[in-house]
């Protein structure tokens, strides 16, 4: 008799989950009002992008054109696939003393997966991910970006 | 003889039309279900609301390349989705549509219905076996068991009315509904011959939860992996024509087909609904079913192909046989409304 009694509450209990299911899909069924994709081309200027969506890397420049980036190179360490390439120079300060700068700052953004490590690793929060996603160009070369801006100098007090 | 061949020509090319329209409507009402039902919009770029989407489809699908692998055996590669097509075509015979509207009303209809769906069975595994193909092999493998399995639980589903009814004639398994609809006058036993064919004819025109031969996600596409322009969008077509069938089925023997609803013999109730007409009756009660359907496929997680079959052999015969047994009981001992 235990086998029937299984038996019966398998075929009970399997009916009863897929109702659930379809209760569920139901409803989504006839509450047709909260939408989650998003009309894009139309919405572009009123994009609603979840907090945590990354785009790109990008260096931010306060209006001096002075960027937060030592030239530390952590971020090129950090990335698991070669992505960010720093050039770095040697600044003599008025008082006479040397101190390391970035020249280039070169990001590969077709290698990029976007796996956010550089951003943790930047001891200065000298970059960040912006939310861009429209990358796409008619050259794979202009995919290579130069994230310092010309002539830009490192921000004062960031050591 | 003139008179024939005209009838004939009439009836083919409505069919043929019939087919066009339900490729495009079923294809869209998918699309929007399986959109409404996963909280997304649906196609709604090409037309008002996206519903010429489908038009769009078919005219690609039909200017592509149609290409034979080099491979292939080429005669029953050509040959295979005509095959599947025609199985769909002669289904449509003795399916009435409304009152009196009715193409072959021949008196084994429900016999005629069985025997004929297991054809695309054979059109399936032409294609399999035809494509050279790995994965279109081991789909058409799996759908041809998952056919013949189904099929007997179709079959018990099918024949546990035919007892109630006493005939095979589709026309008298209608008019035997005169007075009520045969889910709600036979009782419990055949709510469960119901479900139990709605789940079998999933299972036999290969959806998900059931869609073994196509599994997209291990064999590609299955049986069509190789097919592309118009023989690919020939087995699509007969995917969907072969879900309004079996729709069709399932409202005329279980729902009463063209019957409006009656309720026994009261008697100005049922004049009332006899005002709709009985196409609206048969297209409303199919379209029903249809989107129960599509319901199940954008609800349940697929199966793996043991668990399907142990889900035909040890549930759904061993308690649709016993129903038969119960339904027997129930018709000869006349308990029924």
């Amino acid at each position: 008799m235990s086998f029937l009694r299984n038996y019966i509450s398998t075929v009970y209990n399997s009916v009863r989950s897929l109702l659930i299911g379809m209760r569920r899909t139901g409803y989504y069924f006839t509450h047709h009002k909260e939408i989650i994709t998003q009309n894009y081309p139309e919405n572009r200027d009123q994009l609603n992008l979840p907090e945590r969506f990354k785009g790109e890397v990008v260096m931010p420049h306060n209006d001096n054109n002075e960027h937060r980036c030592t030239g530390c190179t952590a971020c090129e360490l950090a990335c698991p696939n070669g992505t960010i390439k720093i050039i770095t120079k040697f600044d003599i300060s008025p008082e006479g003393k040397k101190k390391k700068a970035i020249d280039t700052f070169i990001y590969h953004l077709e290698l990029c997966t976007m796996c956010n490590l550089c951003i943790q690793a930047c001891p200065t929060d000298a970059i960040k991910m912006a939310q861009t996603f429209e990358h796409s160009v008619y050259d794979r070369s202009e995919f290579i970006k130069t994230l310092n801006k010309p002539d830009s100098k490192l921000m004062e007090g960031v050591e | 003889m003139l008179t024939t061949l005209t009838e004939l020509t009439i009836v083919g090319i409505l069919i043929l039309t019939l087919f066009a329209v339900l490729g495009l409507v079923l294809v869209f009402m998918e699309r929007k279900v399986s959109a409404y039902m996963q909280i997304r919009l649906g196609p709604n770029r090409v037309g008002y609301k996206g519903i010429a989407q489908t038009l769009a489809d078919t005219i690609k699908l039909v200017v592509k390349e149609g290409l034979t692998p080099n491979g292939a055996d080429k005669f029953l590669f050509n040959l295979a989705p005509f095959i599947v097509m025609f199985g769909a075509m002669l289904l449509m015979a003795p399916i009435p549509f409304a009152r009196n509207s009715q193409i072959w009303d021949l008196n084994i209809g429900v016999l005629y219905i069985t025997a004929v769906s297991s054809i695309s069975v054979i059109g399936i595994l032409m294609a399999g076996w035809s494509s050279n193909n790995k994965y279109s092999l081991l789909g058409a493998m799996r759908s041809g068991a998952q056919i013949v399995s189904y099929e007997l639980s179709a079959g018990l589903a099918i024949i546990s009315i035919v007892v109630l009814t006493g005939s095979l004639k589709i026309s008298e398994i209608i008019a035997s509904q005169e007075t009520g609809w045969w889910i709600f006058r036979g009782h419990i036993p055949v709510l469960i011959s119901f479900v139990i064919f709605i789940i079998a004819v999933t299972a036999e025109t290969n959806r998900a939860p059931f869609d073994m031969a196509e599994a997209e996600s291990e064999l590609t596409a299955g049986f069509h992996t190789e097919y592309s322009g118009m023989r690919f969008a020939l087995f699509f077509l007969a995917e969907y024509v072969n879900i309004f069938i079996v729709c069709a089925i399932g409202a005329t023997l279980f729902l009463g087909g063209w019957m409006p609803f009656h309720i026994g013999n009261w008697a100005g109730f049922n004049h009332l609904m006899d005002f709709i007409p009985s196409s609206i009756w048969f297209f409303g009660k199919t379209f029903f079913l249809i989107f129960v359907i599509m319901w199940f496929r954008w609800t349940f997680p697929r199966l793996r192909i043991d668990q399907l079959l142990n889900l035909e052999w040890k549930y759904l015969l061993p308690i649709g046989m016993f129903n038969l047994l119960l339904m027997t009981i129930i018709a000869i001992m006349g308990w029924y409304f």
